[in-house]
């Protein structure tokens, strides 16, 4: 932060000198941004301290955020009193299938309208991007109507099937299949290699980065899904976590313990992946200007 | 939010009209779209055809369907529980789009500053976002627990004897919504604006200092406009996004939306007609939704409207 100790000439604003003033604005806008984020992840510190309460202090009137004894119990409570591991694993197969279905419907499509030829075109792609504004909401229950038509209540195919496509998806991908040069699919082309290869050994390995971003929405936004299966779905084999979880505030509408405990299990995983992956869903997001809900 | 520019060669030869060294694209096209455009067909066109459609009916999936013509609507609009979900809904859209879209500004403008940390703390704002809806609401329930809660225990450890029931009163039901909706929008605001502001030309801000402006001057007059195609965005998705409020209210009451529907919401009331009630004539619930459509389309159409006249494009 000194500059006269760098000899590399800096951008202007950089080499400015600072201000006792300057450093003390700095500083209480530092101050500012993180007292936000505290206030921001409270709740989740509040969660984790209030799931390892023993039932007594959970009652308490002042709060705590470092029980005595961690109550490690809690989880064992709510993982045997709920086919806990039955809601995950249905949580997973949907929330798998979807993103498989959207990133194969997507990626296909996309390639059609960035790449290929064909009479009406644009005026389908104005009719998919036309339906971005369409709520999920808007439709329920046609879809409903649909899915009690097909017999599909209270199955895998009920959950899935409304969305194995995403007009969000091909968006996205269309738009960064336009970014990829066309020049070694020229190449392949002259060399007789068809679309079906073009598609898969050439567009698809360059786009990756658009594929991971995909992959991550998708997989957040089912994950997340909780009208749909609720509307979908009342037996207790076919539910997914938050429908899992809902059932179980209804047996624990005061053990507030064991109720962090289950949102704990359902936050976890999703705050995993969000770790591991923070910098495509930020980068997704500012591209697209929406995050796949 | 726009992608780069598609390269010259491959756009000329998209758009123009010689003819394409490629034969029989239309067959493969046919075959390329049809695994999506089969579900978006059935699910989204169909579903909103059906939605406008099913509007003007009674049918209770028994029967065969009945012509209703505007009934529903004169139903909808005569009954009380329905005009309160609309004005909660938008009491929820007034309380949440301006507050967490200000902050997230602010914020956004604190961070691109890129003092220590910033990535994390950015990180840190954008978790709600990405947490389950329905966990983070059971989250804030206990939080505003009337008792032992986080927020009225507080309170009543600095010596206020009677603080909101939050959740159990008519009065404070709807601003515990509100809260949660700021809580858990912000960082996705914030998202959008750092991109903005990444946008912004920082020699235009050097000229303007240079010139003698102060900081809120730069910020007012050079900066603020710059973004402003952002914070448009920003506020169309927000706005969209509250007229869809469910999943938190439904938790937080465990589905009843209580006390008195204060927190009911378009979707709520949806959601009761179809799938609560008995006897389901599902063409009242397609009436709901066929008014959130229009009222979705209609802000869009007209903050797009009023995007023209006062959002400057460089």
């Amino acid at each position: 932060m000194i500059p006269a100790t760098n000899p590399a000439p800096l951008p202007l604003r950089e080499r400015r000198p600072r201000t006792p003033r300057e450093l003390a604005r700095r500083g209480a806008i530092w101050l500012a941004l993180v007292a936000g984020a505290a206030v921001i992840l409270l709740p989740f510190a509040y969660m984790l301290a209030s799931s390892l309460e023993t039932n007594g202090q959970i009652g308490q009137l002042t709060p705590q955020f470092i029980p005595q004894p961690f109550e490690w119990g809690n989880y064992q409570t709510v993982w045997q009193s709920l086919p806990v591991g039955r809601f995950f694993v249905n949580s997973l197969i949907v929330a798998g299938a979807i993103t498989m279905g959207q990133l194969l419907t997507s990626s296909l499509s996309a390639y059609a309208f960035a790449r290929l030829r064909f009479p009406g075109r644009s005026l389908l792609f104005a009719l998919y991007l036309a339906t971005l504004i369409i709520p999920f909401q808007v439709t329920l229950i046609p879809n409903f109507i649909l899915i009690h038509y097909f017999g599909w209540h209270n199955t895998y195919q009920g959950l899935i099937a409304p969305f194995v496509s995403s007009v969000f998806g091909t968006f996205l991908l269309r738009q960064f299949f336009l970014s990829i040069p066309i020049d070694l699919e020229e190449a392949a082309l002259l060399d007789g290699a068809g679309h079906w290869v073009i598609y898969s050994r050439i567009i698809l390995p360059l786009a990756r980065p658009a594929l991971a971003a995909l992959l991550i929405f998708s997989f957040l936004g089912s994950w997340n899904g909780f009208l749909w299966p609720l509307v979908v779905v009342d037996s207790e084999a076919m539910k997914t976590l938050p429908l899992g979880i809902i059932e179980f505030q209804g047996q624990y509408t005061v053990q507030w313990n064991l109720l962090m405990a289950g949102a704990a299990l359902s936050v976890l995983p999703v705050l995993l992946v969000y770790l591991a992956a923070q910098r495509y869903i930020v980068e997704g997001i500012a591209l697209t200007g929406q995050g796949g809900r | 939010m726009a992608a780069p520019a598609p390269r010259q060669t491959l756009a000329r030869r998209l758009a123009g009209g010689q003819p394409s060294y490629r034969r029989g694209d239309g067959r493969a096209a046919i075959l390329f779209l049809l695994p999506g455009f089969v579900p978006f067909l059935l699910f989204t066109v169909l579903g909103v055809l059906a939605t406008a459609g099913l509007s003007l009916a009674h049918w209770d999936l028994v029967a065969s369907p009945r012509w209703a013509g505007l009934d529903n609507y004169k139903a909808l609009f005569d009954d009380d529980v329905f005009r309160q979900v609309l004005r909660n809904t938008a009491l929820y859209a007034l309380g949440v789009v301006p507050i967490s879209t200000g902050l997230a500004l602010l914020a956004a403008v604190g961070l691109n500053l890129r003092l220590r940390g910033s990535l994390a703390l950015r990180a840190a704002y954008f978790t709600p976002y990405i947490t389950p809806l329905f966990a983070a609401a059971l989250i804030f329930q206990w939080i505003y627990d009337p008792r032992a809660g986080l927020i009225d225990s507080a309170l009543y450890a600095i010596g206020v004897a009677h603080p909101p029931a939050w959740l159990n009163s008519t009065t404070w039901a709807l601003p515990a919504l509100i809260i949660f909706g700021i809580w858990q929008q912000i960082g996705f605001s914030i998202v959008l604006f750092l991109a903005g502001l990444q946008g912004v030309d920082r020699s235009v801000q050097e000229a303007a200092s240079v010139d003698g402006a102060g900081r809120w001057a730069t910020f007012r007059y050079v900066t603020f406009p710059l973004i402003s195609p952002t914070t448009f965005f920003v506020a169309v998705i927000t706005t969209i996004g509250s007229f869809q409020v469910f999943d938190q209210a439904y938790v937080m009451t465990s589905g009843r939306f209580s006390p008195d529907n204060a927190t009911n919401t378009i979707v709520g009331y949806l959601f009761q007609k179809a799938f609560v009630t008995a006897n389901t004539d599902y063409g009242l619930p397609s009436a709901v939704g066929w008014l959130l459509f229009l009222l979705v389309f209609a802000v869009t159409m007209l903050q797009f409207g009023v995007q023209r006249r006062w959002v400057h494009y460089d």
